[in-house]
């Protein structure tokens, strides 16, 4: 047994009300602990509530005003959304948005399981792998956009004249309105492959080695390991990448606006959310408005992972 | 024996799809180095060429001289520098509270600090203008910095360290007398290096890549950061691309050569929290 912190020894011979002593004494050491925990908690909860929590709720108001950033803002009830819902420009952004996530996604989580799966088999280098796998995810967004913006040249790209040499079709990738978005999509893959894999990769690792001896003593096969043991039991981890990665995909800006943002003719094809957000707000400030777009993507972003959520175990194994 | 040669099969197999695939990952990479040393004529040569012909390393000093790249980098490690610290000092504090201390209200708040974590930035981004033009910060360091400080993710994530550091070294220490702040400063901190390394390089990350915030809350050259400065410099230079290579190099090499040095520590957080959700 551990005695009460701090209470000294010598309160016992003194006084013999002893267990009202110690009460005071504890209650005294509670309340001293618990404005320390205040004290402790205070700079981060008043920080988090000056820049995030009093923002969202001004974003939510400020979505039923026709503020333009300067002016006193008037309401005008949802004027913003049923607008937005005409806007053509802010609907094809909403499509795009969700085009490029439907097939970044699916695209990222595939081939993040193979190379998960090739990465657990014990090979020698697999630090050098993980090493050169990983290095776009943490390549500065900006960059990478500048650098494919450069590969995807139509006349001088590196991409072109491999697909010239193989005698295949040489699209005109970012100044044509069918490829545009691809090509974003193909970049996203390329940057978020190496991220999912290294979750999946621990998700692998922990799958307890004897149920693939049990099925190896039974005779199963490579294929049959994978579908009826891997793929199950990596479920958890699976739907985690899943839902962070549609969350990531749909506040998607940087690559966009570096190499969609100077091409006003194709950005209709290319425009995401985020990047019609910035535009209303910081190009043209429609601070108003804008705050609609942010609070509809909110809650696109919202309904889809209670969707996640809710469907889950339907296909989520937890062990 | 046939078991043997097959697994061997499958081994060199495993290699040659790995080794497809990271070739497929670095050639970007590899292109990007190459045209930052072509002169722009060597750039434009059909069918390109690997190696550039001359190697131009002045492309690199010219990118300094055209553009104020040491002022960006300047920023952009300040930047970088004030928001890892500070986060890491404030959400590390926060987090020993959650953890260990007992105070009322405690799950109450910290609910409403997860409820934060849902939130797109983009929401907060409107209205944080405004906060920032009348705190008038706009255009200056305390807008790049002090707001990236507070984060509800770092405080979660160290949080959930320190929840399963065993509680019996906070006792003894308690009974030596030990103020809360000496058992935060001196028996916690020390046990979590490999939790505070995993916080400081997505800070790190986060800061320097940061693209959308710096656009929106600074104006001047001056504040420009290295994100901003490299996609102006786009906007100047559009063909130019061995300048434009060479800017991404310079913009993108620290944080490459941190990742190879440090990379246990963020695979290790990346699978913490891929784990814990």
């Amino acid at each position: 047994m551990v005695l009460p912190v701090n209470t000294p020894l010598a309160v016992k011979s003194k006084d013999p009300n002893l267990p009202a002593a110690r009460k005071r004494k504890t209650s005294k050491l509670a309340i001293q602990e618990a404005v320390w925990g205040y004290v402790f908690i205070l700079p981060v909860a008043l920080g988090l509530a000056l820049f995030y929590m009093v923002p969202s709720a001004a974003s939510l108001i400020l979505s039923f005003t026709n503020w333009d950033g300067m002016s006193a803002p008037a309401f005008n009830g949802i004027d913003n959304f049923t607008q937005l819902m005409q806007d053509e420009k802010f609907t094809h952004s909403l499509l795009n948005t969700l085009l490029y996530t439907v097939a970044t996604v699916p695209l990222s989580i595939v081939f993040a399981t193979l190379l998960a799966v090739l990465l657990n088999q014990h090979i020698k280098g697999m630090v050098v792998y993980r090493t050169f796998y990983f290095i776009p995810v943490i390549t500065m967004p900006i960059a990478v956009g500048m650098v494919w913006k450069w590969l995807y040249n139509s006349e001088f790209g590196l991409i072109n004249y491999v697909l010239g040499a193989m005698h295949l079709p040489q699209p005109n990738w970012l100044f044509d309105e069918k490829f545009a978005l691809m090509s974003i999509v193909i970049v996203s893959v390329w940057t978020s492959v190496g991220y999912n894999a290294v979750i999946l990769l621990s998700g692998l690792q922990g799958i307890p080695s004897s149920y693939y001896e049990a099925a190896s003593l039974d005779g199963a096969g490579t294929v049959y390991r994978f579908f009826r043991i891997t793929l199950p039991l990596l479920t958890p981890s699976l739907f985690f990448v899943l839902v962070m990665s549609f969350i990531n995909s749909f506040q998607v800006f940087d690559l966009v606006f570096i190499m969609m943002g100077q091409q006003t003719s194709l950005l209709d094809s290319t425009r995401t959310v985020v990047y019609s957000i910035w535009e209303d707000g910081f190009k043209y400030f429609n601070m108003g408005y804008a705050s609609a777009e942010a609070f509809i993507l909110f809650i696109v972003i919202l309904i889809i992972t209670a969707f996640q959520m809710y469907f889950q175990k339907r296909w989520v194994h937890y062990q | 024996m046939i078991t043997r040669t097959s697994d061997r099969g499958r081994r060199l197999a495993v290699h040659i799809l790995l080794i497809a695939g990271a070739v497929l990952m670095v050639t970007p990479f590899v292109w990007m180095l190459s045209t930052s040393f072509k002169s722009f004529a060597d750039s434009m040569k059909v069918p390109p060429t690997l190696l550039p012909s001359e190697w131009h390393f002045e492309n690199y000093a010219k990118v300094l001289t055209t553009i104020d790249f040491g002022t960006y980098y300047l920023n952009t490690i300040l930047v970088t520098l004030g928001r890892t610290a500070g986060q890491l000092l404030l959400c590390s504090l926060a987090a020993y509270s959650f953890a260990c201390l007992k105070f009322p209200g405690k799950n109450v708040i910290f609910l409403a600090l997860l409820a934060v974590l849902m939130v797109p930035s983009q929401v907060v981004m409107i209205p944080s203008f405004v906060i920032m033009r009348q705190l008038n910060w706009l255009d200056t360091f305390y807008v790049l910095i002090i707001p990236g400080i507070f984060s509800a993710f770092g405080t979660f994530l160290l949080r959930q360290f320190f929840m399963t550091l065993p509680k019996d070294l906070e006792e003894a220490a308690k009974i030596d007398g030990c103020s809360y702040f000496r058992i935060y400063w001196n028996i916690y901190l020390p046990l979590s290096k490999s939790a505070l390394v995993s916080l400081a390089i997505f800070t790190i990350l986060a800061a320097w890549n940061d693209l959308l915030w710096p656009l929106i809350m600074t104006s001047s050259e001056d504040m420009r950061v290295l994100s901003i400065g490299i996609s102006s410099f786009q906007g100047q230079h559009s063909t130019d691309y061995p300048l434009l290579m060479a800017g991404a190099v310079m913009a993108t090499l620290p944080i490459i050569i941190l990742f190879i040095f440090l990379q246990r520590y963020f695979i290790e957080g990346i699978a913490m929290n891929g784990i814990k959700g």
